[in-house]
């Protein structure tokens, strides 16, 4: 027995209407994991990857130096302090670095933040490895208090030879809203 | 079948539960008008702001809401719409068809579009004002730092894709389905083609244009990150979202311009279109292009150098299709018995005025050269020579063109050329300068600009009042011509015209083609 009969415009409309339900779905459930996963896999949008770098033995690379230069923003209203303990570090491929972020809040209330990492140029984004990262956690903050958060990074000695700066931003967002609904709905 | 030859139902509900494709396409085509002196007067308002430098008139919120909105309107609410009402009216009657394949569905589509566009309008006066970020509507300037309305607005734009995507299931349905016999597909009228192509172009991005405001809707509503960084997400998905939508929507809207421009140029050349298949194949090849192009508009974001590679070469190629089309225009007016009558013009305003825009586009697609125009107003005169001289000017002619068959009476000629010129002097003097001031740096959507601008955006801002007004004469015309035009009974009302429409008796009658045409 055919669904639609002898009736064509019914099939027709049958068929176009799963076009619709197939376009909107691949929005959700290809465009938006493809670009995840796109990003993640060739470090581009200078996305850098979300969990600690397994550091695999690596050989530290006299020959050069590298810059690091370390940039801290906080989004818009946010209200910490916020700032890289040094702004710059020459450091060799290869090798483990540590540095540490500050942060302040002055506010009374407790309050739960996320930093997001962006490196530039874009293209260093998949030799920068972070063996650890406060960005992989959100930061709680009680009021009024401070804090050290650190990271440690090792830069890739196959980052190709004309990257000699290399700018790590983080970006601060007050996330208290978020992760109390989080508690909350659990 | 004595039945089935009865005439409009009376008052309101004739317009109200109308069925007839005929009665819905003048409803599409009154709504568009409206639609376009709403979203022309939002131009003139940006244009008098930016007829001298420094803040006079408004304030740059409002500014800001302008812009947005006159986008919107005039490519959701003008063009779009307006080329549903033709195809409504004379896609049935090109391929000899009694009606829609989907009258009641065709209510359905006209009828949720004045809702939709009132919600729009009416975030303007909601608190925190309308819109106010671009019709690209970029995340997060709209969803973190959006007015409230937003959400009004994400609704808004739920409705009309739905119009628009029951609309072109609508088209594809009749056209499959209801050609009269013998009008195989490679024998449809080129307005049929490019609207069938158009129609899947429709399907295939209306849901994705759904799915970014929905997670837009989502991100401020519910909690998730798509668009927002703090949370995991990227802005610039956004973008690549909306221009997997965005970049098919301007073939979208160019498309059913391309068909009418293929109608009208062979009956005023007196020649049949040079090139028909070819005119297909072209049609076809720039609709599947348009999916693989989008990201030209994002070169700035910090693509890899691969991207931006790939989307320049890509974006080069619609070019070649493009171009077959211009040539075969051109090719079906060369040593034709050529007459000027006023759709002519339009057309032939549109054929010279369009392949400048294809030109500048052309600039724009090298992506090296485009770091420098990108977000200038450049692209502004790239995307109006397109958009007004292309599809504005071809729908124009689509009106002269067919009014006297719709309505049994002939528009006057005199006040026709006249608008033609009057609207072709004044699009040119309010675009072309604007390509000078972008190459000299200035950028779009701002209320306010550098000293050196000063004199061409005057310019350009008289040129717009001049084009603006030209438009008044267009509606007094159309007006003058339906109350007390003069009557003209061939069924043929242009010498050169061919085609089944010109079969019927003019104007043509309520019901058409009820016993459908045998085509040789
Ligand atoms: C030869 C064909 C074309 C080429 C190569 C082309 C190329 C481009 C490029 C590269 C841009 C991005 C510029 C930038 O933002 O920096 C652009 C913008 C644009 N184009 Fe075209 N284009 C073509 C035809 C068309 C047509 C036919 C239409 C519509 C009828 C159109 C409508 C637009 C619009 C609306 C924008 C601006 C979007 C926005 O940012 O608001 N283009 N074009
Ligand atoms: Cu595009």
């Amino acid at each position: 027995m055919r669904p639609f009969g002898d009736n064509p415009v019914a099939l027709t409309v049958a068929k176009m209407a799963a076009v619709v339900v197939l376009m909107f779905s691949f929005v959700f459930v290809v465009m938006v994991p493809l670009y995840n996963v796109l990003c993640d896999a060739l470090g581009i949008n200078g996305k850098t990857s979300g969990v600690a770098y397994e550091a695999a033995t690596i050989q530290v690379d006299e020959s050069r130096e590298i810059t690091i230069q370390f940039i801290a923003t906080n989004s818009d209203g946010m209200p910490w302090e916020f700032r890289p303990s040094q702004t710059m570090m020459k450091v060799n491929p290869g090798a483990v670095n540590d540095t540490v972020f500050l942060a302040r809040n002055p506010l009374e209330r407790d309050m739960v933040a996320q930093a997001i990492p962006s490196v530039s140029p874009a293209r260093a984004a998949e030799y920068f490895h972070k063996t650890e990262c406060f960005c992989f956690n959100n930061q709680p903050l009680d009021g009024l208090q401070s804090t050290e958060m650190p990271l440690q990074f090792i830069v890739d000695q196959d980052l190709p030879r004309d990257i000699r700066t290399i700018t790590l931003s983080y970006t601060m967002f007050d996330i208290t809203e978020m992760a109390s609904d989080a508690i909350a709905s659990r | 079948m004595g039945d089935h030859h009865h005439g409009p139902a009376k008052g309101l509900s004739r317009w109200l539960f109308a069925t007839n494709h005929k009665d819905i396409g003048t409803m599409y085509l009154w709504f568009s008008f409206a639609m376009f002196l709403v979203g022309g007067a939002f131009a003139m308002i940006i244009r008098a702001e930016l007829f001298q430098p420094g803040m006079q008139l408004i304030r740059p919120e409002f500014f800001n809401q302008m812009t947005t909105m006159h986008g919107l309107i005039m490519v959701f609410g003008a063009i779009m719409p307006a080329f549903v009402g033709l195809a409504n009216w004379m896609i049935p009657m090109m391929i000899g068809a009694p009606d829609m394949a989907l009258p009641r569905m065709n209510n359905w589509s006209f009828w949720i579009l004045p809702p939709a566009f009132l919600l729009l309008l009416a975030t303007m006066f909601m608190p925190g004002g309308g819109p106010a970020f671009g019709w690209t509507f970029y995340a997060p300037l709209s969803t973190t730092y959006a007015p409230p309305s937003v959400t009004f607005f994400i609704f808004g734009v739920h409705i009309l894709g739905l119009s628009s995507i029951m609309g072109s299931i609508n088209i594809v349905a009749t056209v499959m389905n209801l050609r009269a016999p013998g009008m195989t597909y490679m024998k449809m009228p080129l307005f049929v083609w490019t609207w069938f192509i158009t129609a899947y172009l429709l399907i295939a991005v209306m849901p994705v244009l759904a799915g970014a405001v929905t997670m837009m809707l989502m991100d401020i509503h519910f909690g998730t990150s798509f668009f927002s960084a703090a949370g995991g997400g990227d802005p610039v998905l956004f973008q690549h979202v909306f221009w997997f939508f965005g970049h098919p929507e301007v073939y979208i809207i160019i498309l059913p311009a391309f068909g009418v421009v293929s109608q009208i140029i062979p009956a005023f050349a007196r020649k049949p279109l040079f090139g028909y298949d070819s005119m297909v194949y072209a049609t076809a090849s720039i609709a599947f292009l348009s999916f693989i192009v989008w990201a030209h508009h994002m070169y700035t974001v910090g693509m890899p150098i691969a991207g931006e590679l790939f989307f320049m070469y890509a974006t080069m190629l619609i070019a070649v299709p493009t171009g077959v089309k211009v040539f075969n225009w051109i090719t079906t007016m060369w040593r034709g018995a050529m007459t000027f009558e006023t759709p002519m013009l339009f057309c032939i305003g549109f054929v010279v005025l369009f392949t400048i825009g294809g030109f500048t586009g052309l600039m724009l697609s090298i992506a090296p050269s485009d770091f420098q125009y990108h977000d200038s107003y450049f692209v502004v005169a790239h995307f109006h020579y397109v958009m007004v001289a292309g599809a504005v000017f071809s729908m124009t002619a689509a009106v002269y063109y067919w009014l006297p068959k719709w309505c049994g009476k002939m528009y006057n000629e005199t006040m026709g050329k006249t608008h033609f010129w009057i609207s072709f002097i004044g699009f040119n003097v309010t675009f072309f300068p604007q390509h000078f001031v972008g190459l000299a740096g200035m950028p779009r959507r701002i209320p306010d600009y550098a000293l050196q601008f000063a004199d061409f955006n005057m310019i350009s801002s008289i040129g717009a009042f001049i084009y603006g007004a030209s438009q008044l004469l267009f509606l007094y015309n159309v007006i003058a011509t339906i109350v007390g035009g003069k009557p003209v009974s061939d069924e043929k009302v242009w010498e050169g015209a061919e085609g089944l429409e010109w079969t019927v008796p003019t104007p043509a009658p309520f019901h058409t083609f009820s016993t459908p045409p045998q085509v040789r």
